[in-house]
């Protein structure tokens, strides 16, 4: 989240678009009903079912699922056309005045540098226009043929209503309403909150739906606004912290890259290739500390043994050959590629796409080893549960490990909520039996590898044995040594810049301000600096008053970066320096500094400086055009899912699907067609469940005991079948076997000339746990997703229904 | 936890129970009146964030135990931390039940390996566990580790390796987790970001 | 841990004996349920379940929401969901159920054991299942259809506001948890006030009907819900648009008031029969001896 859950408070219009907070996110959404009840605010969800959110929206808006980005270029054509727009934040604070290089294209559903044999972009010439110093040029008439604003305005005039309502099945009638609230929020005293989940991350073109949201957001300069911003509703309780700490394939801690073998061979060339150059001249460039960051992560990994002879230990460090997503993983694991895999806490038969596909690739490992606080489907995968897991154990060679681990209620630490708040918590009761908390479990393995090692050698025993392990004792490190480490140290003693002393060695850094690139400062995560400070832990304050009356409460746990609660909030006021809004005053000029109820996302620059407000970015304004930055363009595109019910895309038909989609040819093998398969099928969560957690609890299994799938009464009528009946549901991939409930929540649409009929079916049923055993709706999905952020298609996808 | 009837009066004739009880109307009026044991009277109050979705709803945890070194601490009720800015005491319907997550049926008791091609579970020693995982990782290691590339630049990784990461795990836990993974030159790692 | 035992503060009575008088002062207690800013989450469901130490069955999904399926010995509260189109436009109507805590409880008034069910001055209904002789006249009294009984001890179970957090100073467990706040709970007076502000704000965004149910035919209740169609309450899930207490159990206890005593009587008698029925109820007399 750019801004944070009481924040949400503050809009005038909530709308809620590729998520459900009220049932997902319950206790959040009640900020949502605060905002209609309190700030007179209207609700809006736009979604292709009739959820429980919608049930409390002012405009319920369907579509078809998997066309938003259509539904999205539409709200911005309405937009340009009706000049619904914050001009004066448009100007100066986005890239509407850069002017693009004479080679960028877009034709026929392709953008220029396509690579059909790579399925990928040569993205040079989605770039800026550079003059003799380096530095982007710019046309602030608007005038310029090649500036962003009027390729936009170019790129978005083929989504005209009945483009709209071709493609996403919703009414030109409804979609008009949706466009006139939204276009409501373009005066500088109203704003837009987005709320979104996985119903816009999860498809081939998911982030792509959150670029075109956040164009609709600077259009109507609701970015850094309270009560505005782009909302990511955070999944799991901790997706924020463990993507922070770069838990993936190709990252490390604070958003900083894994080198890769390629780009990478040693410390120099890969700073100079990670650490973005400015763009435009006298703008912050924040990024342009990357060394600092880096190096002191280096200084935290390999503590005395990182020096600068020796690159700070930087070839200890894995390089990547590829992008080894869990996709791709599986993909490996399948073809017999991967001996091991250790899944911590991951169910993956019940969370990964294509469920028979993972069972056939676990099925090819030596050995797995499962750290869960649960007995779960995939510790279990080679167990025979009938028609819910129908495998035969003695072909199954795969010897697996079970290790109890801890639930939250038996250990202390930090966990990161959406809006990016590190919140202590406490320990109330030991692990359960002979079971071991999830901190010996992980420093288990590394002691007991580490001492192979030490008794009988072996391969590469340097970049094992030089990760700093100095805990006090290092079977157990405790979560108060390791949150320490990732808030960073000095390991000398630190001056500013007239020679004064600001840190000792050995005191704990209070900001990543503090950070140094000569190895004299140690930070396990930059973005964390601050949590816990010589001041003490942070993350544990509890301090909820709220004096702007903004819902701020900044004494309450510590958000990053900074304490910062609301992203970019130097957008909420002109360049003057004035709120553009007076009733919702988060920051001002005092005369000397920027001071106010928020820590200022910006520098010491007055008010009228040329300093721009996004001081992340190389150019310092938001980004209409997203230079090379996305995998598929540097607008959003609409493209039908990987399986599509109407088989072309009436937009660019030589182009059907997102021409740079990551997929597998594992799984292209696996895809059906409208004609076995007519109905669009999507996944999703319901408000009394958790994934694949909350059916380990009874109390949640009685509330939804047992797998089911909604449908139309026309599909139900269709196919024979009434609420209660027995339905099986097949893909290319697989088939189950559910309850129906037949609903008016779910209607069919009309789509490009055709009835389209859509099949929701909820993911939260297995061959484990307190409710009826169930089939997984993972054996139907895809493993076929989005190419910037490997997350698979779990939301639109073709079945066939009929009754059982 | 229990009290008696006589326990009970005394509690309510001098304590601040008493004076609630009037304010409230708990006098006794035209019909009877009673009062069911407050469960909660002097149970141990530990703070906890829901481990479910990234709304972070504030808890508060009761346990059997307060805390002496005879008594075992055991949750039994979980409610709202009224305090917490974002939740101010709400529960969803799964944070409201957790405590039957810390209970559930299927919590794993001790470590257990199921060996090839068997059909069951067989309970072993952490030493056991740990040391078989080890020698594992180790073989592997060994015979799969790339040190170099076929240009010769050093690459330091695991190929045969994965690990899959949680996202109820704490960043501590996480920040251990990223060290293990690189130590041991992983680079088939993933978390459950997107799923 | 077992704490479902009950301490009693004052002794049986009937109306030949009225209950003492010390205390005057009482401020009537209420619940507004808000069903149109209700989600039909259930955690209210969840929070009542493991607050009072019972869990249902798991059961089994019939192609709707609604889980538990009704109301029951193990179920005080539930979440009932109706969709309804009108004007081609959908509404999820969804209601929490549950006993209405009515000023003239009809289950009370039908109980022919004195003490059974007994009504605080605060204005919660509630059950003493150790004298409840599993008659079920409450539940052919009750117009609500809420209350029920447990096969197994034959008594009859139902919502009782948590008393015993509203004793300890705490709300209900369903109204704390709520997570838009669409179950609030405080003064009666100060529910009416909260609820003449939502209905005011539902006027202005088109529910021309919206309103308060608070019925008069069972003396208003202590549980109070804000619909969007007050004139149609039976949208809800069939809320009883005028609930009354049946003429029949008005009559008997009509008829027999002025011979109180034969309530005792019929007290005794029912006791017995229970005994013989069910068997003798374990009392904690045993354990207040061990104190004292």
């Amino acid at each position: 989240m750019t801004n944070h859950w009481v924040d949400i408070k503050n809009a005038n219009l909530v709308v809620v678009m590729g998520g459900n907070p009220a049932e997902a996110h319950p206790v959040g959404f009640r900020w949502a009903i605060d905002a209609k009840i309190n700030n007179g605010a209207k609700l809006m969800v736009i979604d292709p079912r009739f959820t429980r959110s919608a049930a409390q929206a002012d405009e319920y808006v369907q579509l078809r699922a998997g066309t938003d980005i259509t539904f999205l270029l539409g709200v911005i054509h309405y937009l340009i056309t009706n000049d619904k727009i914050q001009h004066e934040y448009v100007r100066n604070y986005t890239n509407a005045s850069f002017l693009v290089r004479d080679d960028f294209a877009f034709n026929d559903g392709l953008f220029s540098g396509y690579n059909a044999d790579r399925r990928a972009y040569d993205r040079t010439s989605w770039a800026y226009q550079f003059d003799e110093q380096g530095f982007a040029k710019r046309d602030p008439s608007l005038t310029h043929p090649r500036c962003v604003w009027n390729l936009l305005r170019e790129h978005v005039s083929r989504y005209t209503p009945d483009v709209v309502e071709n493609i996403c099945g919703t009414s030109q009638e409804r979609f008009k309403v949706a466009c006139e609230l939204i276009a409501e929020t373009s005066a500088p005293d109203k704003t837009m909150t987005s709320l979104y989940a996985l119903g816009w991350t999860e498809h081939t073109v998911g982030a792509q739906n959150i670029r075109a949201m956040a164009i609709i957001q600077l259009l109507l300069g609701n970015m850094g606004m309270p009560g505005g911003g782009i909302n990511a509703l955070r999944g799991h309780t901790n997706v924020q912290g463990i993507t922070d700490l770069g838990i993936m394939a190709t990252a490390l801690p604070g958003y900083l890259a894994l080198p890769s073998e390629r780009a990478h061979p040693d410390l120099r060339t890969f700073l100079s290739v990670v650490t973005p150059k400015l763009q435009v001249q006298g703008q912050v460039n924040y990024w342009g500390n990357y060394p600092k960051f880096f190096t002191s992560l280096l200084k935290s990994f390999y503590g005395d043994k990182a020096t600068p002879e020796n690159d700070f230990g930087f070839n200890w460090l894995p390089k990547w050959d590829r992008l080894n997503d869990f996709m791709y993983t599986m993909s490996a694991m399948e073809d017999g590629k991967l001996n091991g895999c250790i899944c911590q806490g991951v169910n993956v038969l019940a969370m990964f796409p294509d469920s028979n596909k993972s069972i056939r690739a676990l099925s090819k490992l030596k050995y797995l080893v499962v750290i869960d606080p649960l007995d779960n489907e995939t510790s279990a995968f080679w167990e025979n549960h009938g028609e819910f897991n129908d495998v035969n154990p003695a072909s199954i060679q795969t010897e697996v490990f079970r290790l109890p681990s801890s639930c939250f209620a038996e250990e202390e630490g930090s966990r990161v909520n959406s809006g990016r708040w590190l919140q202590w918590h406490w320990k109330g009761a030991d692990v359960p039996g002979d079971g071991r908390n999830d901190t010996q479990n992980i420093a288990g393995i590394m002691m007991a590898v580490r001492r192979l090692y030490e008794q009988e050698g072996g391969k590469a025993v340097e970049p094992l044995l030089n990760m700093s392990w100095n805990y006090a004792n290092p079977e157990q490190p405790s979560p108060v040594e390791v949150t320490r480490e990732m808030n960073g140290r000095a390991l000398a003693d630190l001056a500013d810049a007239n020679g004064n002393i600001v840190v000792r060695k050995g005191q704990q850094l209070s900001g990543f301000g503090q950070l140094r690139d000569d190895g004299t400062t140690a930070c396990g995560c930059w973005i964390y600096s601050g949590s816990w400070t010589e001041a003490g832990n942070q993350m544990a304050r509890r301090d909820n008053a709220d004096p702007s009356g903004l819902g701020n409460t900044p004494g309450w746990a510590w958000a990053w970066p900074l304490n910062r609660r609301v992203l970019y909030n130097r957008a909420s006021m002109d360049p003057q320096g004035n709120p553009w809004d007076p009733k919702r005053k988060l920051l001002w000029w005092n005369g000397a500094v920027w001071t106010g109820y928020d820590v200022p996302d910006f520098t010491a620059a007055p008010p009228g400086s040329a300093v721009t407000p996004f001081i992340m970015q190389q150019d310092g304004v938001g980004g209409l055009f997203a230079q090379g930055k996305m995998a598929e363009g540097p607008f959003p595109e609409h493209y039908e899912p990987v399986e599509s019910p109407i088989g072309t895309n009436p937009l660019h038909p030589n182009v059907v699907v997102n021409p740079a989609a990551r997929l597998m040819e594992n799984d292209t093998k696996n895809l059906g067609t409208p004609d076995e398969f007519p109905y669009v099928a999507t996944t999703y969560r319901l408000t009394e469940h958790f994934h694949a957690l909350t059916k380990a609890s009874k109390l949640n299994a009685i509330t939804q005991p047992e797998a089911f799938a909604e449908i139309s009464e026309t599909l139900a009528k269709k196919v024979g079948v009434k609420s209660g009946d027995t339905i099986q549901i097949s893909s290319k991939r697989g088939v189950i076997k559910v309850k129906a409930a037949v609903t008016k929540r779910i209607k069919k649409l009309r789509v490009n000339g055709q009835d389209v009929e859509t099949v929701g079916i909820p993911i939260h049923w297995g061959f484990k746990g307190e409710t009826v055993k169930g089939h997984m709706a993972n054996r139907l999905t895809t493993a076929i997703g989005d190419a910037n952020t490997q997350t698979p298609e779990f939301k639109a996808f073709l079945v066939n229904v009929k009754k059982a | 936890m229990q009290i008696n009837r006589r326990q009970f009066f005394k509690v309510c004739s001098g304590g601040m129970a008493g004076t609630t009880l009037a304010a409230l109307g708990f006098a006794p009026g035209t019909a009877l009146a009673q009062a069911r044991q407050y469960k909660l009277l002097r149970a141990r109050e530990i703070r906890n964030t829901c481990p479910y979705c990234s709304v972070g709803c504030g808890l508060l945890m009761y346990s059997l135990g307060d805390g002496a070194a005879n008594a075992k601490n055991t949750i039994f009720h979980i409610e709202g931390d009224p305090d917490h800015p974002v939740s101010r005491g709400a529960l969803c319907p799964k944070g409201a039940g957790l405590v039957d997550f810390i209970h559930s049926k299927d919590r794993l008791q001790y470590p257990e390996v199921r060996e090839p091609g068997t059909n069951k579970w067989k309970r072993i020693s952490w030493n056991e566990a740990l040391s078989r995982i080890a020698r594992h990782i180790k073989d592997d290691r060994d015979a799969n580790f790339v040190e170099q590339n076929a240009e010769g630049v050093t690459v330091n990784r695991l190929p045969t390796l994965s690990l899959m990461a949680c996202t109820s795990i704490t960043n501590e836990v996480g920040f251990l987790t990223q060290k293990l993974t690189r130590a041991l030159g992983l680079v088939h790692v993933d978390c459950i970001a997107r799923v | 841990m077992q704490v479902d035992k009950h301490h009693y503060v004052s002794s049986a009575t009937n109306a030949l004996t009225p209950a003492p008088q010390k205390y005057v002062y009482q401020q009537e207690v209420a619940k507004l349920i808000d069903t149109t800013i209700c989600i039909g989450c259930k955690a209210c469901q969840v929070a009542c379940s493991e607050w009072n130490d019972y869990r249902p069955d798991v059961g089994h999904n019939v192609g709707v929401y609604d889980n538990p399926a009704d109301l029951g010995p193990n179920a005080w509260t539930v979440m009932r969901y109706n969709e309804v189109e009108e004007n081609g436009k959908l509404q999820w109507l969804i209601r929490k159920d549950g006993c209405m805590h009515c000023e003239k409880p009809g289950c009370q008034i039908a109980c022919p054991v004195p003490g059974a069910i007994v009504q605080h001055a605060n204005g919660i209904v509630d059950i003493v299942q150790d004298l409840c002789t599993g008659c079920g006249y409450c539940i052919a009294g009750c117009p609500f259809d809420v209350p029920k009984q447990n096969p197994i001890d034959k008594r009859v179970y139902k919502c009782n506001l948590c008393v015993d957090r509203v004793f300890a100073g705490q709300a209900p467990s369903c109204a704390k948890t709520c997570p838009t706040s669409a179950i609030m709970f405080g003064s009666k007076a100060d529910m009416i006030t909260r609820a003449e502000k939502r209905i005011a704000e539902l006027k202005s965004r088109g529910f021309a009907n919206a309103g308060l149910y608070d019925p008069e035919g069972v003396g208003g209740t202590h549980v109070m819900y804000v619909l969007h169609h007050a004139d149609r309450p039976e949208l809800y899930s069939d809320l009883p648009k005028n609930p009354t207490i049946s003429p029949m159990v008005r009559f008997w206890k009509g008829a027999f008031k002025p011979l109180a005593a034969v309530g005792f009587i019929a007290m005794f008698a029912a006791a017995a029969l229970h005994y013989i029925g069910v068997g003798p109820v374990a009392e904690d007399d045993e354990e207040e001896k061990k104190h004292d």
